[in-house]
């Protein structure tokens, strides 16, 4: 194996107890094969699941023990079958011991990559650590994880357990789950582990780094408090945008006969005077010009070069000041890591003793750094204070660009305390803010913080994997429907919500808004496009499924917004001939029970015509207002078809869609032409 | 520095078709300078500290002036100025008013923006001053002339170009006398007096606002008070602050920090949904972006003509140009995934364009690292949504309050992010406006943009090295003593942008130097050479590093795994010199010839061969 290679094993809980979370399981494991055969290809990976009826392993068939742990693939390199592998993880039958399936899991990186093979070995156990473990042989359980521990540390075997805790079922198991933490937490203590607590799907798609990306440093140099006093450090980024993967073009221009074809495009860069020219100038001879004034100062690259701000590589410290000093919003990019060169252990308590005094007294360092030789431009930032809470981890500092004098864009607004009071809360109204802020609350304690950035998965990433996948095996495939667990990010939390429900009622009350009716319709922005009387349409996020929605019938109380979740349903096309059918008995029944609900009754009207040209579905709507017009002949409702001639509500022309039988100039017939329903069919 | 740097500095946030929504506020000025040119101008003279010499009056409100168009000229360039001497022998103006001189270049309106050719002729005009202009007193008793009166005339009229609702007017007049009309018969005086104040009362009533920058002589200070407080409109409490401030006007028009200003503009328009039913208004504006040298324009070396970039795709196969967009591929499980654009734009697109509320946290769960780019302003408007600005107001409150800050998902176009929602309060300054009350956005990383270095410095099981109480008070003395005074963020210019900024001036007006830009953000030397600095961080340095000179020695891992192979060197039982004598090197592996160099700290490079060749050389000496 290559030194930049992993070999990974996944060590995965199917017992009963994890089932409701495997599908989430299955999601995050596939979505770390998918990037493995995009980025890394070469690595290597197999799977070890544990409470499954029967066992199968190496260690079983060699020595005995290890039951109910099964090996569903052996370390080989990342294939289609793979991906494929880990959608269908079996469910299992019994309580796992996940002690056993990490001795199995690690016995095969030993017997794979031993022999100093060079490359990373990594295991990852994904389990709620909520069942028993066995007693060793000999020994305490403490022991035999430190010896588990020191020899994974000696084979260079890293380990990440992710611990799924959101379904434990009472507190039968406390003893349990707090034996097991403590068996995690001396893994952490004696080898290179960590584990990390979910508690939702989301947290655990979060929690697996799915993305290997080799570490590598921006600078490895001096950290100059003055020329007689430096310090040597690393620079790593700490935070780097992943994204979609770059995707190559493709032509399809080579007749499909050419087997060879590449189908590669190259992009072409022509320069012209004039777009009329038909001359052409090499790259070479053009210049970089600059406006000054009105006029572009041409400045040839040899002037540039000798002209050009000057640097040399390094970090100087200019001084510290008050962390207060720095505002938040001021950082302005992604942020790297200062971490002292691990050879030198003085550099590691020289930023070990300012961090810890950083923190301890709330300062920030100021910095000027130049991470290459010849760079064009110097960064000034702010060291803040990385304090490890583990042992065996040195301090080091998080950098943070600042902004210079002229990326600072003053402009002035108006204070707070000028504006007209009117548009301030008074005292009832601030009272009832406090109140959302507080109870609205993502981080009860730091342990139950949710919504955690180092947790949270992204969502479009998720999607394209996904999409891709469906892709590759068929190429029409449609884009699937953001998935549910992603609503977490997107939405309130509605158990949240509910909790605080009349909190948010309290507030919805108090701070009423209302669209300026000043302005010109064609620059209202916000609220337009709004279907009839749908207040809630923009909180709707419209790539969902509306099967979140999970509505069904149409309902009396909000009868429109029904039906237009129910027609825009896509899961089943009868959504929408339901949604029809139900929305026509409503209306009958309003109109039956008719007393001042006229309007409530046109209004659903009108929405079934919408809906009804939406779906391209005429007839239904031109039989059913024909319907409705005898009725209210024949029961004598003037006032109803008043208010339909008022509100000129037609028929659906050929116009509007194309499978109606009206002709446009007919649409409004049906109320003219008195008794008999003009449209048969 | 290949890259575009336009490319570079994006602005992600900022629509460029979004112009429509530019703020209707005065976004261009219009400035006249007028400068006195009469006699006593050149007559009186100042000390000047740089040069250590006599300077003219008219002298210092020329470079004065000179040195502010080059700032205005990159910060602003959309400005459109005119420079007006009077009291001149020669006349040039449209009025053709006596004792008045619009100075100006070919290829320029009287009033216009300023060029490199205005700029550079203007540096010499005290060269051709006399031959071209000439100076002469121009406000004569007898015949009745006023240049003063007369100056205002002609900037009034040059000011009449442009709307007053979308451009600020103001002159700038720089002269010496404080009595224009002192040695007149009291009747004129008095005529004199009233007609020029009544020009001054007619221009201001157009909106123009006239800026006065006497200049003092050494030994009678300007006396505002004999005229130019009625012209200039002063009461009496801005009277006494007024002549104090003065040197810092002209100071602060010579010393500009070059700048391009941009007007403010809202980058985007959310719609902020704080729970289900209720959505306010809010504005974004960019407030903190990497500021950039201005856009390069590509032009054709030999004419000097900008060059136009045509883009082609061309099908390596068939060598046709691709028209419209093209199909995308991901390889993947040995075969081309292909995706259009569009379907692209639709996985990317994964909620509506709103700003989601989702909760609350105390200020600490915002880590250090939970940044990627720089934040958005976010600032309440009511002009759709009413009662928009009342809510944000007491969210603002109530965070500020709390200490906490508020969570919530801003999807749209660009890539949707969590961002954090931090509350800030006004901070005001000198009467001016440091922060502006408001919220900041910050986009948070997702769980794969953030990478554990941590972990891979962590050696399981070791603690690392951590400081001793001593080792902490000798840190702590060190911050003390290097605490910087009245450090404010973005108190430096960026060096690379100024010295960018010189050499287009030097280019652009074919100065002979590159003016001099000092890097502001290097470390005071003078206050890191101060004795109590010296000795604190000298007694850190003795309380890290012991008495050990060598600060660089290794003692951590790399150290010990040097050790450690120069151990094995040892281990290995090979008799190196004997195998060398009997030419039996070659029989050993690379990895054992290697172990020995790496003891005897030689390169380890190149062929076995040459490895064998090295060991020899070594042994031979």
């Amino acid at each position: 194996m290559a030194r930049n290679r992993e070999g990974l094993v996944l060590l995965i809980d199917v017992g009963p107890a994890m089932h409701s979370v495997l599908p989430d399981v299955e999601k995050a494991c596939s979505l770390l094969l998918q990037k493995k055969l995009i980025y890394n290809k070469y690595d290597e990976v197999g799977i070890v699941v544990f409470g499954t009826e029967e066992t199968g392993n190496e260690l079983a068939r060699e020595i005995g023990g290890y039951e109910h742990v099964k090996v569903l693939r052996n370390i080989r390199v990342v294939d289609e079958v793979v991906a494929e592998h880990v959608k269908q993880l079996p469910r299992g039958t019994v309580a796992g011991d996940f002690l056993d399936a990490v001795i199995v899991g690690m016995d095969m990186l030993i017997k794979m990559y031993s022999g100093g093979q060079k490359g990373k070995k990594r295991m990852c156990l994904i389990t709620n650590a909520a069942c028993p473990t066995k007693d060793p042989f000999e020994g305490t359980k403490d022991d035999q994880v430190s010896t588990i521990a020191t020899k994974m540390a000696a084979e260079g075997i890293k380990m990440e357990s992710i611990v799924m805790r959101s379904n434990l079922i009472g507190d039968a198991h406390e003893k349990v789950i707090e034996e097991n933490d403590h068996l995690l937490n001396l893994f952490s203590s004696n080898a290179i582990a960590k584990t990390v607590n979910v508690e939702s799907p989301l947290s655990l798609l979060g929690s697996l780094k799915t993305r290997r990306v080799a570490p590598v440093t921006l600078f490895r140099g001096d950290l100059e408090i003055n020329p007689t006093m430096k310090i040597k450090v690393w620079v790593y980024k700490k935070v780097a945008e992943e994204r979609l993967p770059t995707l190559q073009l493709y032509s399809d221009k080579a007749p499909p006969t050419d087997k060879f074809a590449k189908h590669e495009v190259k992009i072409d860069y022509d320069y012209k005077v004039t777009a009329e020219s038909t001359q052409v100038i090499a790259p070479e001879e053009r210049v970089k010009g600059f406006r000054y004034g009105p006029q572009v100062i041409p400045i040839s690259p040899d002037e540039i070069e000798t002209l050009k701000f000057k640097t040399d590589k390094g970090m100087k410290l200019l001084g510290f000041t008050e962390a207060s000093n720095i505002l938040r919003h001021y950082y302005m990019k992604d942020v790297n890591i200062v971490v002292p060169d691990p050879s030198k252990e003085k550099s590691v308590l020289a930023v070990s003793a300012i961090a810890r005094e950083m923190k301890e007294t709330n300062k920030v360092a100021i910095v000027r750094c130049v991470w290459r030789n010849g760079q064009g431009n110097v960064v000034v930032g702010v060291l803040t204070p990385n304090v490890s809470e583990r042992n065996d981890t040195p301090d080091s500092f998080y950098f943070n660009v600042l902004p210079f004098a002229e990326d600072v864009r003053e402009f002035p607004f108006p204070s707070f305390n000028k504006l007209p009071s009117s548009w301030k809360p008074d005292e009832q109204q601030q009272a009832v803010a406090d109140n959302l802020v507080k109870m609205l609350d993502l981080a009860p304690s730091a342990k139950e913080e949710v919504l955690l950035p180092d947790l949270t998965p992204n969502p479009v990433l998720q999607r394209f994997y996904e999409y891709l996948e469906l892709k590759s095996r068929s190429t029409d495939a449609a884009l699937p429907p953001m998935d549910e667990t992603f609503k977490r990010i997107m939405e309130q939390d509605p158990e949240l919500s509910s909790n605080n429900k009349s909190i948010m009622d309290a507030f919805r009350a108090s701070f009423e808004v209302k669209e300026n009716p000043k302005l010109k319709k064609a620059s209202k922005r916000l609220l337009r496009d709004k279907p009839s009387g749908s207040d809630d349409e923009d909180n709707r996020m419209i790539t969902y499924d509306a099967n979140e929605n999970k509505i069904d019938v149409v309902g009396d109380v909000n009868p429109i917004q029904d039906f237009e979740a129910m027609i825009s349903r896509r899961d089943n096309h009868d959504w929408a001939t339901k949604a029809i059918t139900q929305m026509k008995n409503r209306i009958v029944k309003l109109v039956e029970n008719c007393t001042d609900e006229g309007d409530k009754a046109l209004e659903c009207v009108l929405a079934l015509r919408k809906g009804c040209v939406l779906e391209q579905e005429p007839k239904q709507f031109n039989e059913f207002l024909n319907h409705l017009f005898e009725l209210c002949q024949e029961r004598k409702l003037s006032h109803f078809l008043k208010h339909f001639t008022s509100k000129k509500i037609t028929l659906i022309p050929k116009s509007e869609a194309p499978d109606s039988d009206v002709v446009d100039e007919n649409a409004g017939d049906y109320f003219t032409v008195k008794p008999e329903p003009m449209l048969e069919s | 520095m290949e890259l575009d740097p336009d490319d570079v500095f994006r602005d992600e946030d900022e629509d460029p078709e979004n112009d429509f929504f530019q703020e209707k506020e005065a976004s261009k000025e219009f400035v006249v300078y007028l400068i006195d040119a009469s006699p006593k101008m050149f007559s009186s003279t100042c000390h000047s500290e740089e040069e250590d010499k006599q300077e003219s009056h008219f002298h210092i409100a020329v470079s004065c002036i000179a040195q502010s168009l080059k700032s205005h000229i990159i910060n602003r360039s959309n400005d459109e100025i005119a420079i007006c001497f009077f009291n001149t022998r020669e006349k040039k103006n449209l009025q053709d008013l006596n004792g008045v001189y619009v100075f100006n270049v070919p290829e320029r309106e009287c009033i216009d923006r300023p060029t490199a050719r205005l700029i550079k002729e203007f540096d010499l005009i005290e060269e051709s001053f006399d031959k071209d202009i000439g100076s002469q007193t121009g406000i004569v008793s007898d015949s009745r002339e006023n240049s003063l009166y007369s100056a205002l005339w002609v900037a009034q009229a040059l000011l009449r170009k442009g709307s007053s609702k979308t451009a600020d007017k103001r002159m700038f007049l720089f002269t010496n006398e404080d009595d224009p009309f002192g040695n007149m018969r009291i009747s004129v005086k008095e005529d004199m007096t009233r007609t020029t104040l009544q020009r001054a009362k007619d221009a201001q009533d157009l909106g123009i606002s006239i800026e006065l920058l006497p200049l003092s002589q050494p030994d009678k200070q300007f006396n505002i008070t004999l005229f130019y407080k009625d012209l200039i409109g002063l009461n009496s409490d801005e009277l006494t602050e007024f002549m104090p401030s003065v040197g810092q006007k002209l100071e602060d028009m010579k010393d500009q920090l070059k700048k391009r200003v941009l007007a403010k503009r809202i980058a985007k328009r959310i719609t902020f949904m704080i729970c289900d039913g209720l959505s306010i208004e809010l504005n974004g504006y960019a407030l903190l972006r990497p500021a950039i040298p201005g856009s390069i324009t590509w032009l054709d070396s030999t004419t000097n003509l900008p060059v136009k970039v045509e883009r082609s795709y061309i099908c390596t196969d068939t060598g046709a140009i691709m028209q419209g967009p093209i199909q995308r591929i991901q390889p993947y499980k040995n075969q081309n995934v292909m995706f259009t654009v569009e379907e692209l734009s639709q996985v990317k697109k994964v909620s509506t364009g709103h700003l989601r509320l989702l909760g609350f946290k105390p200020l600490n769960c915002l880590k250090d690292y939970h940044n990627l780019k720089p934040s958005t302003f976010l600032y309440p408007s009511d002009k759709e949504v009413i009662g928009s600005t009342r809510a944000f107001i007491a969210l603002h409150r109530s965070m500020i309050q709390l200490q906490r800050f508020a969570v919530a998902f801003c999807g749209g176009t660009t890539p949707p992010r969590l961002v954090a929602l931090v509350a800030q309060e006004e901070i005001e300054s000198d009467g001016g406006q440091v922060e502006p009350p408001g919220i900041n956005m910050i986009y948070l990383p997702y769980a794969n943009d953030i990478r554990d270095v941590e972990e891979l410095h962590s050696k399981p099981g070791v603690a690392a090295p951590r400081p001793s109480d001593d080792q902490l008070k000798k840190a702590s003395a060190l911050m003390r003593r290097l605490e910087l005074k009245d450090f404010s963020v973005c108190q430096f210019a960026n060096p690379a942008l100024q010295r960018h900024y010189a050499m287009l001036q030097a280019i652009a007006l074919d100065e002979n130097e590159l003016r001099e830009t000092r890097d502001e953000t290097l470390p005071d030397e003078e206050g890191m050479n101060r004795p109590a600095v010296v000795k604190a961080i000298e007694q850190f340095k003795q309380s890290i590093y012991g008495d050990d000179p060598d600060e660089e020695s290794d003692t951590g891992a790399k150290d010990k795994s040097r050790k450690r192979k120069a151990g094995n060197a040892d281990d290995v039982k090979y008799d190196y010199i004997e195998l060398a004598k009997t030419g039996k090197l070659k029989d050993l592996t690379v990895v054992e010839l290697k172990t020995y160099l790496t003891a005897n700290n030689l390169p380890v490079g190149g062929k076995k061969e040459v490895l064998i060749n090295r060991i020899l050389t070594h042994i031979g000496k």
